[in-house]
C-alpha cells in the first residue's frame, strides 16, 4: 500500500516537473548566437551539406573522439567481464534451431543491411545520419547473423584489426589537421570540393567512415563476446 | 499543415503510451513485450522526425528499435535454452 502510494507520488512529481517544462516552453523567434553561427558559416568553413555532421566531426571533433573512446572502453570491459565466463563452461549444448524463415531471411538481408550501413556513413556529410548510426546498423547485421545461427563465430582478429586501424587512422587524420590546416581534426587537409558531392567537405567523409567502421567493430565485438560466453 | 503536425504528435504520443503499457503489463508473452518496447522506440524516432531532427531519429531507429530489440530476442533465446 505504502509502496504503491510512493510510486504514485513519484509519478505525479515527475509529471509535474515535465508539465512545468512543457507549459513554460516558448519557441524562439530566431536562432541563438551559436546556432546562427553554425547555420551561417558551416558551408563556408567545412563544405558539408549536413550541418549536424559538420558539428560532430569538425567543430566538436574532439568530443566525438571522446565518445568513440568511451565506446571502446565499454566494449573492452564487456569483453573482459565475459572472458571469465567463456572459459568456465564445459561441453556446449545445441541451442534451439531458429527456423527456416530466419535462416533464409538473414541470408538475403545481411548484405542489404551492411550496404545500408556503409551508405549511411559514407554519405554522412550529405544526408542525415553518419558514423554512429551506420556503425549500429553494421552491428545489427552481425546480430542478425548470430540470431540465425547462435553457433556462428566471427574472427576476433579481423574485428580487432578493423577497430584499432580505424581508430589509429582517425587520430592520425586529426593530427594531420594540426600540421596542415587550422587545428586538431580540421577537415581542410583535403580540398573542400563542391557542395553536395560525395567527395566534398574535405576529410569529413573519410573521418566519418572510419568512425562508422570503428563503432560497427566495437558493437560487433561486444555481441560476439556475448554469444561466445558459456552459461556458468 | 500547422494543425496537422501537433495532431500527429499527439496521436503518436498516445500510441507510444499504449505500446509502453503493453511492454510493461504484457505478462503473458515476453516476445510481445519486447516487440512493444521496440515499437515505443520506433514511434519515438517518428516523433524526432516530426520535430525536424532526422539525425536523432536515425540513431533512435538504429539503436533503440533495431539493435536493442534484436539483442533482447537473442538473449531471450539463450535464457529459454537453459
Amino acid at each position: 500500500m505504502i509502496r504503491r502510494a510512493t510510486v504514485l507520488l513519484l509519478l505525479l512529481g515527475l509529471g509535474g516537473v515535465f508539465s512545468a517544462l512543457l507549459f513554460g516552453y516558448t519557441p524562439d523567434d530566431e536562432l541563438n548566437r551559436t546556432a546562427a553561427y553554425y547555420a551561417g558559416q558551416t558551408v563556408r568553413d567545412t563544405g558539408a551539406a549536413n550541418i549536424v555532421t559538420a558539428i560532430i566531426v569538425t567543430y566538436r571533433g574532439l568530443d566525438t573522439l571522446g565518445e568513440v573512446t568511451v565506446l571502446f572502453l565499454s566494449a573492452a570491459i564487456v569483453g573482459l567481464v565475459l572472458a571469465h565466463g567463456a572459459r568456465a563452461g564445459g561441453a556446449r549444448r545445441r541451442p534451439i534451431p531458429p527456423g527456416e524463415l530466419l535462416e533464409t531471411g538473414s541470408r538475403l538481408l545481411t548484405p542489404l543491411i551492411l550496404l545500408l550501413g556503409v551508405h549511411i556513413f559514407v554519405n554522412g556529410h550529405l544526408t542525415p545520419g553518419g558514423g554512429f548510426q551506420g556503425g549500429a546498423i553494421l552491428a545489427s547485421a552481425t546480430l542478425l547473423l548470430l540470431l540465425a545461427n547462435p553457433m556462428r563465430r566471427f574472427s576476433h582478429r579481423l574485428i580487432r584489426l578493423l577497430e584499432s586501424l580505424s581508430g589509429l587512422l582517425f587520430v592520425l587524420i586529426g593530427l594531420l589537421g594540426l600540421l596542415l590546416a587550422g587545428g586538431f581534426l580540421d577537415n581542410r587537409i583535403l580540398p573542400l570540393g563542391t557542395l553536395g558531392e560525395l567527395t566534398s567537405a574535405g576529410a569529413i567523409p573519410l573521418i566519418y567512415s572510419l568512425i562508422g567502421l570503428k563503432v560497427g567493430a566495437e558493437f560487433s565485438s561486444m555481441l560476439a563476446a556475448l554469444a561466445e560466453t558459456q552459461e556458468p | 499543415m500547422s494543425a496537422l503536425l501537433p495532431a500527429m504528435g499527439l496521436l503518436l504520443s498516445a500510441a507510444m503510451l499504449v505500446a509502453a503499457l503493453m511492454a510493461v503489463r504484457g505478462r503473458r508473452s515476453l516476445p510481445i513485450s519486447i516487440l512493444a518496447a521496440g515499437l515505443v522506440s520506433l514511434l519515438a524516432s517518428v516523433q524526432f522526425l516530426l520535430l525536424a531532427a532526422p539525425d536523432v531519429a536515425m540513431t533512435e531507429a538504429a539503436i533503440g528499435s533495431g539493435l536493442t530489440t534484436f539483442l533482447f530476442f537473442f538473449i531471450l533465446a539463450r535464457v529459454r535454452h537453459d
